[in-house]
């Protein structure tokens, strides 16, 4: 016989073994596992961000069956996902309202001075262990782009000024960039949110002008240009405290400020006579 | 002679003929002095002075904070100017205490010595004494002192070393101590043997520095339980893991210190800080350093006040020469280095280092091309490139299993790899992210 034919014919018969052992063990040994799991994990988008802080959708679902988590955490699925999950656990359905990452942080390569040349490990992570950083300002973005890497959903670009660019429409709001941030320069907001103050620093205003063009030196003409009391003054950095209180009576503020630290974040969707407001963080082209 | 040495390890020009004959200076205190109130170890210590207060020289200004802290005293007399957050050379801004000198050095009254005869103090006397006089190791770690000498009762410290190797090259400070304090040495050695209970004092000395192995030798001969130990000539011999390992044969377990196998190193400069505390009463407010390199006029070896600007000392010692290119605080090897010069002398600060541009290599980065050199020379023998590729890839974890934690970050390994990667970089990045990590899975 040629050696053809043996192969075929002992190959043949060791996969029908296995196929046996394993079919009995299939039914030997098998799990329950409860068919809820397999459905919600299902309808997850399997992206296995870790948003919702668990390693992988399918955890995240087995959270949801055995330990009652709760069901509005994919950020990535949004409220249709959270709906969906609410029919199979027979639940009543929250409210998710979509959050984006912000960059609270204005100080692009030419506003705010490096302190020297760097040239160890060029990862935000790894800068931020040399001394705070080698950016002047100790509150700053590094622009190293750890952010722009470590986000599943490629929704962060770096602009050609060293800043984070987040296109809103492709951010989940899973808030791993902000985990990832050493410098804390990211943080969610919900969508409509269009009131912000780009600038982290809590150094007195004198040093922080030293340092940056665009910081927020603290002179609380916009908390003063408000009166709805949308702002305040917090330690040497003003503070949106109540954003759906910033309505149209401080605009002015806006106008006013003397380094753009506060600024609408889609100045576009405000319509005023005669004003623009320049667009300050740009997608690189 | 029999010289010892630990496996490993590397031969970096040492360049201590640049300041080694220059005896130790006295440092007139300049006009403001900027004393940061977290310069060790542990917990800041908390300001007990206000603005405009009149403060003498040794009075405590800062208290220290829980257990693994030190107090802060004022290096001179004069007035706060004020209190606020100062550049220090670690690169952080730390709350600090500025202070106006008088240029009187008024000394405050409580300090005198505890005993008049030095050799009288219990151990418990030395350790509250070491304690609030806020020393802390002054070979560079700035680790509380008073911990140091209270080794857990299950673990019998039954040697002392004394650490003399001064194994960073340039630095010559401790070399010109060991010369011009020789008795002070011994007999602060004695006490800190008393302290911890041991029998036998090693003084660890490297062979580039014959002159002092000599001097010891001979003062100490006919003495049973002083040893001096020459060492070779060889970075990192002055890492305490190495200096047990060379001196006694003993291995420092992995996370443990060297009371784990009974024993105690103290820097030869702490051990004289220790001396003049019991002896005088004066907390530790000064300190002994090195300034030197290519970068700066005229080195030298100075006493220095605690809080004195690098930049005075610079324009001391004649200014920089040429065009600076790295200014550091300790040695090249480990120290840190700064983007101005317009920062205090702290109690870690050994040395400042100038180096001129044209010294400085600017290296490019290439691929690791699997040498082995790093594997070759760690003296904790570690695979430093499988370390930092598991790192990178972020399996931090399974980088702990090839010892991330056991790395001394001596800096060996970037020394010596020819593609230019920043090895320990990558180290104290695996280890930071290990423990945030850690700190996330314990919520
Ligand atoms: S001052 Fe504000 S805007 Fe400028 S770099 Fe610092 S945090 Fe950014
Ligand atoms: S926002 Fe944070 S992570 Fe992103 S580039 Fe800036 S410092 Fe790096
Ligand atoms: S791995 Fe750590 S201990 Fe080993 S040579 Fe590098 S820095 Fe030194």
């Amino acid at each position: 016989m040629s050696v053809l034919i043996i192969s075929i014919i002992t190959l043949g018969a060791l996969a029908l073994l296995f196929a046996v052992i394993l079919a009995i063990a299939d039914i030997k040994l098998r799990v329950e596992v409860d068919p809820k799991i397999e459905e919600i994990d299902g309808i997850l988008p399997q992206a296995n961000c870790g948003g919702c802080g668990y390693p992988g959708c399918k955890n995240y679902a087995t959270a949801i069956v055995n330990k009652g988590e709760d069901i509005n955490k994919c950020a990535p699925g949004g409220q249709e996902i959270t709906d969906l999950i609410a029919k199979i656990m027979g639940l009543e359905a929250t409210a998710t309202e979509k959050v984006v990452a912000r960059v609270h942080c204005r100080g692009t390569e030419e506003a705010a001075k490096r302190k020297g040349v760097y040239e160890g490990v060029k990862t935000c992570r790894a800068v931020a262990l040399v001394g705070s950083g080698d950016k002047l300002c100790d509150w700053g973005c590094l622009g190293y782009g750890d952010c722009e890497e470590e986000c599943p959903f490629d929704a962060i670009t770096m602009t050609d000024e060293g800043l984070p660019y987040v296109d809103e429409e492709k951010c989940t709001g899973c808030g791993i960039c902000v985990d990832v941030c050493p410098k804390d320069i990211l943080e969610l907001h919900p969508i409509d949110e269009n009131i912000m103050i780009f600038c982290r620093s809590q150094d007195p205003p004198k040093q922080s002008r030293a340092v940056c063009k665009n910081a927020c030196i603290a002179c609380n003409i916009c908390v003063r240009k408000c009166p709805t009391g949308a702002l305040e003054m917090g330690n040497n950095l003003v503070e949106v405290v109540e954003p759906e209180k910033f309505t149209e009576e401080c605009y002015g503020g806006i106008d006013k400020c003397p380094t753009g630290a506060i600024n609408f974040v889609h100045p576009e969707k405000i319509k005023r006579e005669n004003k623009t407001v320049e667009i300050i963080i740009k997608k690189k082209e | 002679m029999n010289k010892k040495t630990f496996p490993k390890g590397i031969h970096p020009p040492d360049k201590k003929e640049l300041s080694k004959d220059f005896k130790t200076e006295f440092f007139p205190a300049p006009s403001t002095i900027v004393i940061p109130l977290h310069q060790h170890i542990g917990a800041p210590a908390e300001p007990l002075v206000n603005k405009k207060d009149r403060v003498l020289k040794g009075q405590k200004i800062g208290e220290a904070k829980g257990f693994i802290s030190a107090p802060i005293h004022a290096s001179v007399s004069g007035t706060v100017k004020s209190i606020e957050p100062h550049l220090t050379p670690s690169g952080k801004k730390i709350m600090s205490v500025i202070i106006t000198n008088d240029g009187e050095d008024e000394i405050h009254p409580d300090i005198k010595p505890l005993k008049d005869d030095i050799s009288s103090y219990s151990p418990e006397e030395v350790r509250t004494a070491v304690r609030d006089a806020g020393i802390v190791g002054l070979g560079g770690a700035a680790f509380p002192t008073s911990v140091k000498l209270s080794p857990p009762k299950e673990f019998p410290v039954d040697t002392v070393i004394l650490n003399g190797a001064e194994c960073e090259p340039y630095l010559t400070t401790d070399y010109r101590l060991m010369l011009e304090k020789t008795d002070e040495l011994i007999i602060g050695a004695e006490i800190l043997k008393e302290t911890v209970g041991a029998s036998k004092i090693y003084i660890g000395i490297e062979d580039n520095k014959e002159d002092l192995i000599s001097l010891y030798a001979e003062k100490l001969k006919g003495r049973a339980d002083f040893e001096v130990a020459p060492l070779k000539t060889k970075y990192p011999q002055g890492g305490e893991k190495m200096l047990v390992k060379a001196i006694l044969g003993r291995e420092v377990p992995t996370g443990g210190l060297p009371f784990h196998v009974g024993v105690l190193v103290q820097n030869v400069g702490t051990t004289y800080a220790v001396y003049e505390t019991l002896k005088t009463g004066m907390p530790l407010i000064e300190r002994g350093l090195t300034i030197t390199g290519e970068g700066i006029k005229t080195p030298k070896n100075l006493s220095v006040r605690i809080g004195t600007m690098f930049k005075d000392i610079v324009e001391f010692s004649g200014g920089y020469a040429g065009n600076p290119g790295k200014l550091i605080m300790g040695g090249p090897m480990m120290g840190i280095s700064q983007y101005t010069d317009n920062v205090p002398v702290i109690k870690a600060t050994s040395g400042i280092l100038v180096l001129p541009d044209e010294e400085i290599p600017h290296k490019k980065e290439y691929p690791c091309i699997s040498c082995n050199s790093c594997v070759d020379h760690c003296p904790m023998n570690l695979v430093p490139t499988r370390i930092v590729k598991l790192a990178q890839n972020k399996l931090f974890e399974e980088s702990k299993k090839w010892g991330l934690l056991d790395c001394i970050e001596c800096g060996t390994c970037s020394y010596v790899c020819p593609a230019n990667i920043p090895l320990v970089h990558w180290i104290r990045y695996g280890k930071n992210e290990l423990m945030k990590l850690r700190k996330k899975s314990e919520k």
